[in-house]
């Protein structure tokens, strides 16, 4: 993760000269992981994709302004973060229910019939993708992200306390679904 | 005694349960140094919070496996993303100058004749100063600071020095890394060269030539030569891995 920063911000460096295929690396690099990202917030691929169209889009238009203090990956992923829930926002201004939406990670129709037949691997992403958007976002930034409890801090704009409390928080929630599906997990 | 009643110590002045709170970022390695160590020191002190990481590790394992299997965007949406980006350059270049012409049109049209002359006076000088600075900027030797990347991160494994075709595709490029299950891990050196990871092991030499020489016949490839693993450059850094694997498989894409 660290040895990988250099040469991100070399490449964001080109791309504020206008460097195209700075541009295209940088995105081949990055693209897959902040469309899941993004696509674990919205659950809605067509709309994921537009996002990241538009992060990429921004990198271009705003790479003269990054001042390094973070590191690439983190400052897409916060970027990609405002984008959706802008969008999620326009949506329930628009009186679109974006949980109702939902196309993928839905539960089968006897919910706890489909459980049952499930291997414990299989049970708990079930349990991971039904949290609430707060706790599977922190949840994959820690773990798919691997990103440090300050770099959550900055990508939520929260105080670093208070994500380790909402991990924390998470991991119960993680833990109660677990059980409900017939996971006895030991903790909470 | 439960893994949430770990016990004060004193000497650190932990809260119950503070170190619980961070074993995510223990798990996942992402722990600052002296963090790291207090969670070591409480799990050599405390079995039950050894068996916390536990399920903390199957809980990031899983949340890999279900995030990787979420696919990958379709392919069309790089190329989308040049377009936008070619559009608004385009745009911007057609701005410019149609701006700029405007605004002298209008200033000149307002200039008496004398302040005319003086004027032109001032811009002879200027086109004189601006010839000198770039003969001046060019007979100079330039830095090269692209050099300097690939002295830096992914010695290990086995790697190739590629240029890309001049027309390649965004889309091209990713479909070409994914098929070679390669990775971009530096560049571009001055020479347009990037650095393509294509094993995380060393390969024998010929295996290594053969795969180069199949990367020669791509359509997105214009050059593509074995390189040299840079091991011994940084020898601070050797015993971190390589940070950027080639994406994973998106299933059904």
């Amino acid at each position: 993760m660290a040895m990988q920063a250099p040469a991100d911000e070399a490449l964001i460096g080109r791309i504020a000269r206008g460097d195209r295929l700075a541009m295209q690396v940088l995105f081949a690099r990055h693209h897959v992981r902040i469309y899941r990202f993004v696509l674990r917030l919205l659950r809605d691929e067509m709309a994921a994709e537009d996002v990241i169209g538009e992060v990429f889009l921004d990198v271009w238009r705003q790479a003269s302004r990054f001042e390094g203090r973070s590191a690439v990956s983190t400052w897409l992923i916060a970027i990609a973060r405002f984008k959706a829930l802008s969008l999620l926002r326009k949506r329930r201004e628009d009186g679109l229910d974006d949980e109702t939406a939902e196309s993928i990670e839905e539960p089968s129709d006897d919910p706890e019939q489909a459980l049952a037949k499930l291997d414990k691997g299989e049970k708990l992403r079930k349990c991971l993708a039904g949290l609430s958007r707060e706790h599977r976002e922190v949840i994959d930034l820690v773990y798919y992200h691997e990103k440090s409890v300050e770099e959550v801090a900055q990508i939520i704009g929260i105080p670093q306390n208070t994500v380790k409390t909402r991990m924390f928080y998470a991991r119960k929630k993680l833990g109660e679904l677990c059980r409900m599906a017939g996971i006895d997990r030991g903790w909470p | 005694m439960t893994v949430s009643d770990v016990p004060r110590d004193p000497a650190q002045n932990l809260e119950p349960g503070e170190i619980e709170a961070l074993l995510p970022w223990y798990a996942a390695g992402t722990l600052r140094r002296r963090d790291r160590q207090r969670v070591e020191e409480a799990l050599r002190r405390n079995p039950d919070l050894a068996r916390h990481v536990d399920l903390v590790r199957e809980e990031l394992a899983e949340t890999i496996h279900l995030n990787e299997t979420l696919g990958a965007p379709a392919p069309l949406i790089a190329d989308r993303l040049m377009a936008a980006i070619d559009a608004e350059t385009n745009a911007a270049r057609k701005r410019a100058p149609g701006a700029a012409v405007g605004w002298l049109t209008g200033f000149f049209a307002n200039l008496a004749p004398r302040t005319l002359a003086v004027a032109a006076s001032f811009a002879v000088l200027a086109i004189a100063l601006q010839a000198f600075m770039i003969v001046d900027i060019f007979t100079k030797p330039q830095s090269a600071p692209q050099q300097t990347a690939l002295g830096g991160a992914h010695r290990h494994g086995s790697f190739a020095m590629v240029r890309f075709a001049q027309a390649a595709s965004a889309a091209e490029i990713t479909n070409f890394l994914h098929n070679y299950q390669a990775a971009l891990v530096d560049g571009p050196t001055e020479g347009g060269l990037y650095r393509v990871r294509i094993a995380m092991k060393t390969l024998a030499k010929e295996e290594l030539g053969k795969i180069v020489a199949r990367m020669r016949h791509e359509s997105v490839v214009a050059s593509a030569e074995p390189a040299e693993a840079a091991e011994g450059v940084e020898p601070a850094e050797s015993a971190v891995p390589p940070a950027e694997p080639a994406e994973p498989t998106a299933p059904g894409k």
